[in-house]
């Protein structure tokens, strides 16, 4: 039932970019085809899952144990960092085909707040397992997911519209992130 | 290094021309997540400012000595040793701005204005030029996160910097407070901001 309730919760009533804005950069930056929003919604489950993963481990087994809990945020950026490159090494040597596909975006998601994020989040959950963090990073993922290609799937109605001057571009694209998330809020009271 | 950048212009640039905000579009997470008040969001820019003057003077100071290879890593750790200190006054000394902010203060980190900054400017420019681009840039984004912080707590909860100005009953915008509001506020202000520069430029 816990399971049931963080997945609902992270899909649609706390959804990561509409309800908590994190990994707005790439929510605007690659969302302009729904082609590369599928390739960076792969890429973000993949390393989510995994940073979390890495992360979970490390915050339990050596910070909290050393004492060291202040040093959560510098060490959790360089997990993050080192395991991205170590994702694009291992994706190009072991499985190309994956790397055609998800290559271009690792880089971008180091930088991406939503990894992160997440990763920080998921240590305050009540009653936290590892089954529970990665599955708490699996559900907002495939939230990140659902609001990238959604969104992606918006703008390429947009680039026909006519639009008033001075609102093309980055206005009009807020603009309709914010109807979206308006009508992600009527999930609200679902948990 | 070129000593013949202007130094206004290089102030001035991180206001208007390049303003982090409503031009490049960078530190978007915290612009949107934060400014649920002017108070929140000055505070949050105020945060910010300091971790990105902080990471430039560092970058600047050694940028001689970091390989180009691992530049990137090596910005990253310098930020993050920024932002835990600021986590740590934070948390001493206004724990009620910290409980507010939450998330988003160890977040500085990925907040790609300061490691945009470090790559881009800091990390070719000296000491002085690289102040004062931080000082710019870090006066932008105050600038942009207080605006939109007041523009939806007026908006949303009838109020600026906590100052009550509706009775107690009174109808407001809450929709301005909630998540939507947020992208439909920075939407309006954005647009309003490219009205007002490309009418300057004429």
């Amino acid at each position: 039932m816990d399971y049931i309730l963080i997945l609902i919760s992270a899909v649609f009533v706390n959804n990561i970019v509409l309800a908590q804005f994190l990994g707005i950069c790439p929510f605007f930056g690659v969302s302009n085809k729904v082609s590369t929003s599928v390739g960076m919604s792969g890429a973000v489950l993949f390393v989510m899952t995994i940073a979390t993963l890495a992360t979970y481990l490390l915050h339990q087994y050596v910070l909290v144990p050393a004492g060291l809990d202040y040093l959560r945020t510098i060490t959790f950026i360089l997990v993050i960092a080192s395991l991205v490159q170590m994702v694009e090494i291992m994706l190009k040597k072991v499985s190309p085909p994956l790397y055609q596909a998800l290559g271009v975006f690792l880089p971008l998601i180091t930088t991406n707040c939503a990894v992160l994020g997440v990763a920080i989040l998921a240590l305050g959950l009540e009653n936290v397992s590892l089954l529970k963090a990665v599955f708490f990073a699996i559900s907002h993922s495939a939230g990140f997911a659902l609001a990238l290609i959604i969104f992606a799937s918006l703008r390429e109605h947009l680039e026909l519209a006519d639009l008033p001057k001075g609102m093309k571009g980055v206005p009009i694209n807020l603009l309709v992130a914010g109807l979206l998330s308006l009508a992600f809020l009527g999930f609200t009271g679902l948990v | 290094m070129a000593e013949t950048i202007d130094q206004k212009q290089n102030f001035l640039k991180g206001i208007v021309k390049d303003n982090p905000v409503f031009v490049m579009l960078l530190g978007m997470c915290p612009t949107l997540g934060v400014t649920s008040s002017a108070f929140n969001g000055l505070g949050m820019a105020v945060a910010t400012m300091f971790v990105l003057l902080m990471s430039n003077i560092v970058v600047s100071l050694i940028k001689k000595q970091i390989p180009s290879k691992v530049r990137i890593p090596a910005f990253i750790i310098i930020i993050a040793s920024f932002v835990t200190i600021v986590e740590m006054v934070l948390e001493a000394f206004i724990p009620f701005l910290y409980e507010q902010l939450g998330i988003f203060i160890p977040l500085i980190v990925v907040n790609c204005l300061i490691l945009g900054r470090a790559e881009a400017f800091a990390s070719k420019n000296n000491l002085w030029s690289s102040i004062l681009d931080a000082l710019g840039m870090g006066v932008g984004f105050i600038i942009a996160l207080t605006a939109l912080g007041a523009a939806r707590e007026i908006l949303g909860s009838g109020s600026i910097f906590d100052f009550k100005f509706v009775g107690e009953d009174a109808n407001t915008f809450i929709l301005f407070i909630l998540p939507p509001g947020a992208f439909i506020a920075l939407a309006y202000l954005t647009y309003i901001f490219n009205r007002l520069t490309t009418k300057t430029a004429k």
